[in-house]
């Protein structure tokens, strides 16, 4: 892997020039106003450091792209600045599983 | 960075040609009845190079066999101790020719033969004692890079971890190589969705294919056990699919040729950067490949790694028994709160306040002085944990092996 590209804003990592999809760098917070290729995005939740933002709108059913590379299928559209995580991104291989308020469970795949 | 600002190293010359960095007595129990006498009797050395090894299973299992032989055998291994309850179908008695055979000095107490569990651990004591005072009076001598084995392998990652620490060790990894080190990454369950790239990367086009059908045997294995190699603490820390993991997990190898692949025990022949599949061969049995992280660090010893960089973003605090720990941090954060167990923190990266190539060329300084005998941070906090488990696999095929040693 090479070294991070500089971002579109200083507080996002873009990892690959093809990518959809930006790193949070620190930690984000709602209501923030962040510069998105040449736009502007507010942030409509809290973002922690290392989470995916949407760097374009997205639809259900693309693709997102993390260091050039196809890493799941969005499940609902995403607006730019919009968080990308087990809420609306999925795998397309084997389902994700996580403890969600005391109670297991598995976030669904594509296949 | 070149390699001529590192450290002379040395290391503790074995029968077999081959340099340890450590000189650890093992204590090596054949099944868990054994495991309390056994545990008994490292306890009574606190602080030395008296580690605890085992297998818990009563039934056989040739790959429990195979690694336990490499295990007693490995070049950070100066003396074994095996303690057996009697009764098991652990072949105790293979295990002890072949440590014998090495060269190394090697007992066992048989508990069912030996008066039961106090006589049991008064005679190991004494024996451990005796082995640990001849092994302490062996002298260092002059090893090179070249005959260096260095594993790695990430635990609790998070989304920082493809963006530093995993490519730091990559950057380190491709130092190693090139000054002759033999490199081996894993974890093929979670390569799911690089297997071309890695294909593109092989010595061979025939390695290349097994490379594939590799990462496809374990696609099948995992999708079988109806869950991948991936933890709520992943999801937690920002990764959302097994693929992006991978992605991350990838990037620990760097960008030298993949020169082979390895499985659990196969030791390479030269250096190189070599995979290792940890998925067993035929029908899915005995459940996920590797219950922890622990499982794959033992197996990755028993390939011969003298030491193993651990990345983590979530923050992993394990050591190993046998071969050294060393902590690569990829989140700033994860750092703050777990200094004490971190050798290095690659969350500097994200902050800016260091390059990948620094970070890089700090883990490499790193490996010569904790090969050299500096402690690192899970081995000065005592960290020895192990595990193995019950698996199979079939012998490698030959092209697997492109490069043999001239």
């Amino acid at each position: 892997m090479s070294t991070p590209i500089p971002p579109s804003a200083p507080r996002l990592l873009l990892m690959a020039p093809e990518d959809n999809c930006l790193i949070a760098r620190v930690p984000l917070v709602a209501g923030e106003a962040l510069e998105i290729d040449g736009a502007v995005a507010v942030l409509a939740e809290d973002i922690p450091l290392g989470y995916k933002v949407a760097r374009r709108a997205l639809k259900a059913g693309d693709k997102v792209l993390r260091y050039g590379a196809i890493i799941g299928t969005v499940t609902a559209d995403a607006a730019p600045g919009a968080m990308l995580h087990t809420h609306n991104l999925v795998s397309d291989y084997i389902p994700t599983y996580t403890l969600a308020s005391d109670a297991h469970s598995f976030i669904g795949s594509t296949h | 960075m070149s390699n001529a600002s590192l450290p002379a190293l040395s290391g503790y010359l074995r029968a077999d040609g081959r340099k340890g960095i450590r000189n650890v007595v093992v204590v090596a129990y054949t099944v868990e009845c054994a495991h309390h006498v056994a545990r008994l009797i490292v306890n009574a050395f606190p602080g030395q190079e008296v580690h605890l090894i085992g297998f818990p299973g009563c039934y056989p299992n040739d790959y429990a066999d195979r690694m336990m032989k490499r295990l007693a055998t490995h070049p950070n291994v100066g003396a074994a101790l095996i303690v057996s309850l009697g009764c098991e179908s652990f072949n105790r008695r293979g295990l002890e020719e072949e440590v014998a055979a090495s060269g190394r000095p090697v007992h066992t107490i048989t508990i069912q033969q030996n008066s039961g569990t106090r006589t049991s651990v008064a005679d190991g004591v004494e024996w451990v004692r005796w082995a640990r005072e001849a092994l302490d009076t062996q002298q260092r001598v002059p090893m090179r890079l070249d005959e260096l084995v260095v594993a790695t392998i990430c635990g609790g990652s998070d989304s920082t971890s493809g963006i530093t620490a995993n490519p730091a060790v990559g950057v380190a990894f491709d130092q190693l190589v090139a000054a002759g080190a033999a490199c081996i990454f894993e974890e093929t369950g979670e390569l799911v969705g690089c297997e071309f790239h890695m294909k593109r990367r092989a010595a061979t086009p025939e390695l290349g294919e097994a490379i594939v059908a590799c990462v496809n045997k374990a696609a099948h294995y995992y999708t079988v056990l109806g869950h991948g190699s991936f933890a709520p603490g992943n999801a937690d820390g920002g990764l959302t699919t097994q693929e992006e993991k991978s992605l991350g997990a990838y990037a620990k190898s760097g960008a030298s040729p993949i020169s082979g692949i390895l499985k659990p025990g196969d030791q390479p022949e030269t250096g190189g950067l070599y995979l290792l599949d940890v998925v067993p061969d035929g029908e899915v049995r005995f459940g996920f490949p590797n219950i922890s992280d622990n499982a794959e660090i033992v197996e990755l010893i028993a390939c011969g790694a003298h030491v193993t960089l651990f990345t983590t973003g979530r923050g992993s605090v394990v050591g190993s028994a046998i071969s050294p720990v060393i902590k690569v941090c990829a989140n700033p954060a994860t750092y703050e709160r777990l200094a004490e167990d971190m050798d290095v923190n690659a969350g500097r990266i994200l902050s800016g306040d260091a390059t990948l190539e620094q970070v890089g060329a700090e883990i490499v300084q790193l490996v010569a002085q904790v090969a050299n005998g500096a402690q690192s941070c899970s081995e000065e906090l005592g960290h020895q944990e192990f595990i193995l488990t019950y698996k199979q696999f079939e012998a490698s095929g030959p092209g697997c092996f492109p490069l043999k040693a001239a």
